[in-house]
C-alpha cells in the first residue's frame, strides 16, 4: 500500500501532499521536511530507493523517488509494493501530468493543484494503485473536463442576455 | 518524454525571479489573475519564514470572513476551498473551513462537489466527527445515475469513511460490483478492500463477490481484487488453497502475452508465494519470457518467489542467472535490487555470493550510502567466525560516517547481534578486539540503541564462557579498558555506556592487582559529581561504589559521597546513599552481603513470602481483613453498587482457619494467601532485571552466603567447531594466477578484502581468490544458559507452597459454574472424589466440604493426564507431605488444568524425532495454551526450547519451565503460555517454533501455528438482572441484528442454550420471549446481549463498553446459529 505521495521542489516547498494514512498536521509537515532532507542529499546518479525514515512506520517502509528538474516526486510505500513498479508509476504520473497540462511545469502544479489532485485520484485511490495505463487515465480526466466545459456553457446560456 | 518535462521545469526558476506573466505556459498565465495566483505570487516574493507566516495568517482571516459570510456563492466558495487546501499544504491550520468543505460537497453542483470532496478528503481523517455529516451525501451520490458522481463518491469512500457508518453504504457498493462500467467496478472493489482493512468482519459475507471480481472480464478489476486476496491470504493461508488454480491461470495468461503486463501482478506473485504447489513450470516460463522494463519488477518478484517456494535445482539455476543480471547491471536501481535479492538467497545458497564477490566489494565502496547499507546487510547475513573482524570493521566505518538515528540503531543492533546476542556462541576472535569493538559500539550507539544490548553484554561478561581463566582475562581487560577511558579528560560518553562501565567496575575491579578499590571509587566519585550524568546513571554508579566499599578499607571518598548524597534532592539517590551509610557502619555485614564475584548466582526468591506468615497471622488475629487478590477486589468494587446481595455467600473458610493456628511449622492458609499476593506481584515485576542482585533474603529470612549453583551445570555441551574445509577449486586458482599477473595493486587489495570477507562460506566449492585464508581460532563459546531458570525457580517455590492446597480448597466455589455447564452437557465424564476430613491434619481446618472435582479428560487427551491424574488425589497424608516438601512443575500444572475445561489435544507439527500437540485451557482469567512435546526418538534431546512469535493482537506470557535442558528419550514435556487478548478480532494465529539439539549436536527447528478464535477469550459474566439493567444503560456501543433460527431451535430456551454452550454466554434471565445474557472479554470487557423471539426470527441486541466487541460477537452468534 502507498502511505503517502509527496511532491516538493528543490527548496523543499511542498507542491502536492497526499497522505493515505492519518497523521497529525505537525507530523505531516515534519515528514515532508525530513523526506526533503533525506532526498536532497542524494546525487542524481545514485539509486532511487531509500529505506526507513524513522517517521513513517520504520523499517517496513521505503521511499521511492524521482527527480525531475525542479521537482521531487516521492512515494512512501510499504513492503508489499514493488520498487520498480512504483518507479514506473511515478513516470506514468508525470507523463500524465505532462499530457494534461501540455508541457507541465512547477507553476502548473501550484496554480492547478486541484486538477493535479484529480489526476492523482485516477492513478492512486485510497493508497491502492488504480490505473497504470496512461491513456485510460487521460480519458477519465478528459471526461471530467468535458463535464466542466458543459457546466460553464450551461451557466453562460442561463445568463439572461 | 521526461526530457521535455525537464526542459520546461528548468525554465521555471528564472520565471519566478522575473515574475513575468508572459513567460509561463498558457495555463499558468490565465490563473495569475485568480486570487490563488496572487497569494502564491505574494508568498514567492517573500524572503523569510516569518513574513510568510504573517501573509498566510492574513489570508486565512480574510478567507474566514468570506466563507462564513452568507452572501458567498458556491462558486466563490469553490475558489476559497482551493486556497484553503493550499494553506493547509503549507502547514497552516484552516480548521474553520472544514464544515464549509462538507457543505460544498453536499450542496454544490458537480464541479463544486468535486472540490468539496477533495477538500474533505484532504482535511479530515477517518475518525473526525464532522465526517458523519458527509454520509448522507455519499449515499445520495452512490445512487446517482451520473457516472462521475458515483466515481467521486467511491473515491471519497475509499479515502476516508467512518467505520461505524459502513453498513449504510455497504449494500450500495456491493451493487456497484455488478455495474456495467469497468471503472466503477474497479473502484468498488478497492473501496471494499478499504472496508476490509478497517472492519474485516463487516465485509465477511461478500467474499463470494470478491471471487467474482477475481474472474472479472476486465483486467483492471481482476488486478484490483488481488489486493484483497493478498491481505486475506496473509491472514489465513489455508483458507484459499482452492484459488491457486485461478492465480496460476492468470499468471500463465500474463506470461503468454494474453494480458497486458500490468502493475499489480507483483502482488499476484506475492499471493502465489504462499502456495508452493506446482508452479515450477510456470515460473520457468515466466523468468525466461519477461525482459522489458516494468516486467523487471515482476522478474524480481519471480526470483523472490523461486527462493521462497520449495527449491528445485533447475529453477534455482535460472533464478541465479537472473540475480546475476540484476547485480551486474550498470543501472544503479537494478543493482540495488540485485543486492536485495542476494540478501534473500544468501543463506540458502552461499555459493551465489561467492560468484558475485567482486561486485559486492565494489558496492561496499559505492558512493551511494543506500547501496552500501544494503551490502552491509548482505555481509551481516554471511558473518561467521572467520570474517567477523573485517565485516564488523566495515560496519563500524559506516557507522562513524552516518548521522541518521535510524541507521545507527539498526546497524548497532546488527553488530551487537553478531557479537553478543548470538545465543550459542559469539564470533569474536579475542578479548581485546571484543571489548574494543563493544566500546566503539557503545560510544556511537549510545542512548539510542536497544536496551537489550547492554543487558546482554553484561550477562555475557558475568556468565562467561567455558574457560574460567579466559573469563577472568576478559573481565580484567574490560576493567582496564574502562579505567583508561575514564582517565581521559573532557570526553563525554553516552549514559548507557557509563552504566555498563559502572557495573563492570563494581563487579570486577577486584581482579586488578595494582589499582586499589579506593582509586576506582575515586574515579566513580568524579563521575558522580559530574552534572552531565543522568540520575539513572548515578544510581548505577552508587551501586558500583557500594559494591566496592567493603573491599576498600576505610575510604574518605565514600564518607564524602555519603555526606554529599544523603542530602540529595533526588529521593532515589538519597535512599541509596542511606543504604550505603548504614552498611558502611557494619563492614562485616557488608562483606557478607556483597560477596565478590557472585553476580550470576541464581536467586531463590521466596515468592510466597512465607517468612511473613507469623506477621500475617498476628494481624488477622487482631481483626485485620484478610488480603484479597487484585481480581477479587475488582469484582467487589463492581458489585458494591448493589444494595442487596441476592447471591448466596461464598464459603467463608479463611477466618475460621486462621484463628486456630499460628504455628509456623505447618502449612498455613496464611501462606496460601500471601502466596496469592506474591503471584500478582510476580506478574507485575516480571520485567525486573534480576542480574547483578545478590540473593539476600530467603525463606528463612536473611541468607548469609550460600553456595547454590543449580542451573549452571546443566548447560548443554558446546557444539564442536565445524571443521572448515579449505578446498580450493583448482581451476579457479589457475585462472586467478593468470589474472594476478595483470592485476593492479588496487585490485589486489580488493581481492584480499574479498577473500577475508568470504572465507568460510560454502564448504566444498569455496572460491578463494588468493588461495589462502587465516583460520582464526574460535575461542568464545557461550554456555547455553537457561534464561528462565530464575523465574522458573521462584515460581516453583510459589507453586510448592500454595498450588495443590489452593486447588483443593478453591475447587468448591470456583468450579460451581462449570459444574452447571457440565451438568448441562451431560456428555462429559464426571468423577467424584470425596476427601475425608483428615485431609489437613487436626490443627487446621477440621472440616472440608465434599469436593467434587471434574476431569473431562476424554480418551483422546494425551497420556500425560491419564498417567498422572492420580497424583493430584494422593491420600491425604501424602498431600500434606507433598505440599510441604516437593511439588514438581508437572503436578502443579496438572492440578491447574483439571480445574478448567480444556480442548482436545491437536497435533500441530511433527517430524521423525518429535511431535508437538497443543490444546487450550480456558482459565477464568486467561487462555492457557499448552504445547506438549513428545520425543519420539530413542535419543535424548538437549535444550529443547519453545518460542512463540509476538502477534499483534495477543500478549503472550511464558509460564515457568519453557526451556528444558534435557529431554529424555520417548518422554513428553509440556510448555505453557498464557495468552491475553489486546484488541478484539475474529480469528488470530499464534505461531512459534520449537528448537532442540540432538545428541550429535545437530540442531533442528520446527514451526507450528495455532488458530485462536475470539471465543477463546469470552467468559461468562455472572451478574444479576438489576446489574444488567444498570450496565445496559451505561454502554454506548450497540449492534442489532435479526437472525433466522432453524427448525431445531425454534424455542428461545434452546436457542439460548446453544449460545450458552457454544459461546460461553451466561444466561441471566428468561422473561417470556426475551432473554438476557452477559459475557466478558478477558481481561474485563463486559458485553451484554438482549434477545427477543418473533416467530422464527431471533432479534439480537448487543451492547458493550468496547466499540468493536459487539460486531465480533454478533458474527460469532450468526455463525453458531447457522451452524447448528
Amino acid at each position: 500500500m502507498i502511505q503517502a505521495i509527496l511532491v516538493f521542489n528543490n527548496h523543499g516547498k511542498p507542491r502536492l501532499v497526499r497522505f493515505y494514512q492519518r497523521f497529525p498536521e505537525e507530523i505531516q509537515q515534519q515528514i515532508v521536511r525530513e523526506t526533503f532532507h533525506l532526498v536532497l542529499k542524494r546525487d542524481d546518479n545514485i539509486c532511487n530507493f531509500l529505506e526507513g525514515g524513522s517517521l513513517i512506520g520504520g523499517s517496513d517502509y521505503k521511499l521511492i523517488y524521482r527527480h525531475y528538474a525542479t521537482l521531487y516526486f516521492v512515494f512512501c510505500v510499504d513492503s508489499s509494493e514493488s520498487e520498480l513498479g512504483i518507479l514506473d508509476l511515478i513516470q506514468v504520473f508525470v507523463e500524465t501530468l505532462d499530457k494534461c497540462f501540455e508541457n507541465v511545469c512547477e507553476l502548473d502544479l501550484i496554480f492547478h493543484m486541484d486538477k493535479v489532485h484529480y489526476i492523482l485520484q485516477e492513478v492512486v485511490m485510497g493508497g491502492m494503485v488504480l490505473e497504470t495505463n496512461m491513456n485510460e487515465i487521460v480519458a477519465q480526466i478528459e471526461a471530467q473536463n468535458r463535464l466542466e466545459k458543459s457546466e460553464v456553457n450551461r451557466v453562460l446560456l442561463c445568463r439572461p442576455g | 518524454m521526461s526530457d521535455i518535462v525537464e526542459k520546461t521545469l528548468t525554465a521555471l526558476p528564472g520565471l519566478f525571479l522575473q515574475n513575468q506573466p508572459g513567460g509561463g505556459p498558457a495555463a499558468a498565465k490565465a490563473s495569475f489573475s485568480s486570487r490563488l495566483g496572487s497569494l502564491v505570487r505574494g508568498i514567492t516574493a517573500l524572503t523569510s519564514k516569518h513574513e510568510e507566516e504573517k501573509l498566510i495568517q492574513q489570508e486565512l482571516s480574510s478567507l474566514k470572513a468570506t466563507v462564513s459570510a452568507p452572501t458567498t456563492t458556491l462558486k466563490m466558495m469553490k475558489e476559497c476551498m482551493v486556497r484553503l487546501i493550499y494553506c493547509e499544504m503549507l502547514g497552516y491550520d484552516a480548521s474553520f473551513g472544514y464544515i464549509h468543505a462538507i457543505k460544498l460537497a453536499q450542496q454544490g453542483n458537480l464541479l463544486e462537489k468535486r472540490v468539496g470532496y477533495l477538500a474533505v478528503s484532504l482535511f479530515l481523517h477517518e475518525s473526525h466527527e464532522l465526517l458523519l455529516l458527509l454520509v448522507n451525501t455519499v449515499v445520495k451520490d452512490l445512487q446517482s445515475t451520473n457516472l462521475v458522481e458515483v466515481c467521486m463518491a467511491l473515491t471519497v469512500v475509499s479515502q476516508i469513511f467512518p467505520r461505524e457508518m459502513i453498513p449504510a453504504v455497504l449494500p450500495l457498493i456491493e451493487d456497484k460490483l455488478q455495474h456495467s462500467k469497468e471503472i466503477i467496478r474497479r473502484k468498488a472493489v478497492l473501496a471494499l478492500y478499504k472496508f476490509h482493512l478497517i472492519a474485516p468482519n463487516q465485509v465477511q459475507h461478500i467474499h463470494i463477490k470478491f471471487r467474482k471480481a477475481l474472474c472479472d472480464r476486465d483486467v483492471g478489476v481482476m488486478a484490483a481484487s488481488l489486493h484483497i486476496y493478498l491481505r486475506m491470504i496473509k491472514e489465513n493461508s489455508s483458507g484459499y488453497k482452492d484459488l491457486t488454480g485461478s492465480f496460476v491461470t492468470i499468471l500463465k495468461q500474463v506470461v503468454g502475452g494474453k494480458l497486458p503486463v500490468d502493475f499489480n501482478y507483483h502482488i499476484l506473485l506475492q499471493v502465489l508465494q504462499k502456495y508452493i504447489l506446482l508452479l515450477y513450470l510456470t515460473m520457468i516460463l515466466t523468468i525466461s519470457a519477461i525482459f522489458i522494463f516494468l516486467s523487471l519488477a515482476i522478474l524480481f518478484e519471480c526470483v523472490h518467489t523461486v527462493y521462497s517456494i520449495y527449491p528445485k535445482s533447475e529453477l534455482l539455476e535460472k533464478a541465479a542467472k537472473c540475480i546475476g543480471k540484476f547485480v551486474l547491471s550498470p543501472k544503479i536501481n537494478l543493482k540495488y535490487l540485485g543486492l536485495k535479492a542476494l540478501t534473500y538467497v544468501i543463506q540458502q545458497d552461499p555459493t551465489l555470493a561467492l560468484q558475485h564477490q567482486m561486485t559486492i566489494i565494489e558496492c561496499l565502496d559505492h558512493p551511494d550510502p543506500i547501496i552500501k547499507r544494503e551490502t552491509l546487510e548482505l555481509l551481516y547475513r554471511i558473518t561467521n567466525a572467520q570474517n567477523v573482524t573485517v565485516i564488523v570493521q566495515k560496519m563500524l566505518e559506516y557507522l562513524h560516517q552516518s548521522k541518521e538515528e535510524y541507521v545507527i540503531v539498526n546497524l548497532v543492533g546488527k553488530i551487537a547481534d553478531v557479537l553478543v546476542l548470538n545465543t550459542v556462541d559469539t564470533y569474536a576472535p579475542d578479548n581485546a578486539w571484543f571489548i574494543q569493538t563493544m566500546n566503539a559500539v557503545f560510544s556511537v550507539g549510545g542512548d539510542v540503541m536497544h536496551p537489550d544490548i547492554p543487558n546482554n553484554f553484561l550477562r555475557l561478561l558475568a556468565e562467561g564462557f567455558d574457560d574460567e581463566t579466559e573469563d577472568q582475562q576478559l573481565r580484567l581487560y574490560a576493567v582496564q579498558s574502562y579505567l583508561t577511558l575514564l582517565d581521559m579528560e573532557n570526553v563525554f560518553y553516552p549514559q548507557r555506556f557509563l552504566q555498563v562501565m559502572s557495573w563492570v567496575l563494581g563487579e570486577y575491579s577486584y581482579l586488578l592487582d595494582k589499582e586499589t578499590p579506593a582509586e576506582v571509587i575515586a574515579k566513580l566519585y568524579k563521575l558522580l559529581m559530574n552534572d552531565s550524568v543522568s540520575s539513572e546513571t548515578k544510581t548505577w554508579l552508587i551501586a558500583a561504589v557500594t559494591k566496592l566499599t567493603p573491599q576498600a578499607h576505610s575510604s574518605d571518598t565514600v564518607e564524602r559521597l555519603i555526606h554529599e548524597f544523603t542530602i540529595s534532592l533526588d529521593t532515589c539517590m538519597r535512599q541509596h546513599a542511606f543504604e550505603l551509610k548504614h552498611l558502611h557502619e557494619n563492614v562485616e555485614l557488608m562483606k557478607s552481603l556483597l560477596p565478590v564475584d557472585r553476580s550470576c548466582e541464581d536467586l531463590a526468591v521466596d515468592a510466597s513470602l512465607s517468612f511473613l506468615d507469623g506477621f500475617v497471622a498476628e494481624g488477622l488475629s487482631q481483626g485485620a481483613a484478610p488480603y484479597k487478590p487484585h481480581h477479587q477486589r475488582q469484582e467487589e468494587k463492581l458489585s458494591q453498587e448493589k444494595v442487596l446481595n441476592f447471591e448466596p455467600y461464598g464459603l467463608s473458610f479463611s477466618s475460621s482457619g486462621f484463628t486456630g493456628r499460628q504455628s509456623p511449622a505447618g502449612i498455613s492458609l496464611g501462606s496460601d494467601i500471601s502466596g496469592n499476593s506474591a503471584e500478582t506481584g510476580l506478574k507485575e515485576t516480571n520485567s525486573l532485571k534480576l542480574e547483578g542482585i545478590k540473593k539476600l533474603w530467603g525463606k528463612e529470612g536473611y541468607l548469609p552466603k550460600k553456595e547454590s549453583k543449580t542451573g549452571d551445570e546443566s548447560g548443554a555441551l558446546p557444539i564442536p567447531q565445524e571443521s572448515i574445509m579449505e578446498n580450493v577449486d583448482q581451476a579457479i586458482t589457475k585462472k586467478d594466477q593468470s589474472q594476478v599477473l595483470t592485476q593492479s595493486k588496487e585490485e589486489k587489495e580488493k581481492q584480499l578484502l574479498a577473500s577475508s570477507l568470504f572465507v568460510g562460506l560454502g564448504s566444498e566449492s569455496t572460491v578463494n581468490l588468493l588461495g589462502k585464508a587465516d583460520t582464526v581460532s574460535h575461542k568464545f563459546r557461550r554456555k547455553s544458559k537457561i534464561k528462565e531458570a530464575k523465574s522458573g525457580e521462584t515460581s516453583s517455590t510459589h507453586n510448592m507452597t500454595c498450588s495443590s492446597f489452593s486447588s483443593l480448597s478453591n475447587v468448591a466455589y470456583e468450579d460451581d459454574y462449570y459444574l452447571n455447564t457440565l451438568h448441562d452437557r451431560g456428555d462429559k465424564e464426571l468423577k467424584t472424589f470425596s476427601l475425608n476430613s483428615e485431609l489437613l491434619d487436626s490443627e487446621s481446618l477440621t472440616e472440608l466440604p465434599l469436593v467434587e472435582k471434574f476431569s473431562n479428560c476424554s480418551l483422546s487427551t494425551p497420556s500425560l493426564f491419564a498417567d498422572n491424574s492420580m497424583e493430584i488425589f494422593h491420600p491425604p497424608q501424602s498431600i500434606a507431605a507433598s505440599v510441604a516438601k516437593e511439588s514438581s512443575l508437572a503436578s502443579s500444572f496438572l492440578e491447574e488444568t483439571t480445574e478448567y475445561i480444556h480442548s482436545n489435544a491437536m497435533e500441530v507439527c511433527n517430524n521423525e524425532t518429535i511431535s508437538v500437540s497443543s490444546y487450550k485451557i480456558w482459565k477464568d482469567d486467561c487462555l492457557l495454551m499448552v504445547w506438549s512435546v513428545t520425543n519420539k526418538s530413542g535419543l535424548e534431546l538437549k535444550s529443547a526450547n519453545l518460542e512463540i512469535f509476538p502477534a499483534e493482537n495477543f500478549k503472550v506470557t511464558e509460564q515457568p519451565g519453557c526451556c528444558l535442558p534435557i529431554m529424555e528419550a520417548e518422554s513428553t514435556k509440556s510448555f505453557q503460555y498464557s495468552v491475553q487478548i489486546e484488541k478484539p478480532f475474529t480469528e488470530g494465529i499464534l505461531s512459534g517454533f520449537i528448537s532442540y539439539h540432538m545428541m550429535d549436536t545437530h540442531s533442528a527447528q520446527l514451526e507450528f501455528s495455532v488458530n485462536l478464535s475470539l471465543l477463546d477469550f469470552i467468559r461468562p459474566l455472572k451478574i444479576s438482572s438489576e446489574d444488567f439493567g444498570k450496565l445496559w444503560l451505561s454502554f454506548a456501543n450497540d449492534v442489532k441484528q435479526n437472525v433466522k433460527m432453524s427448525e431445531s431451535q425454534a424455542a428461545l430456551s434452546s436457542a439460548l442454550k446453544t449460545l450458552q454452550q457454544k459461546l460461553r454466554l451466561h444466561i441471566i434471565e428468561i422473561i417470556g420471549n426475551e432473554g438476557l445474557l452477559a459475557c466478558q472479554l478477558l481481561p474485563s470487557i463486559p458485553c451484554l446481549l438482549h434477545c427477543r423471539v418473533y416467530a422464527d426470527v431471533l432479534a439480537l441486541w448487543f451492547r458493550s463498553s468496547c466499540s468493536t466487541l459487539p460486531d465480533y460477537l454478533l458474527y460469532q452468534c450468526q455463525k453458531v446459529m447457522e451452524g447448528s
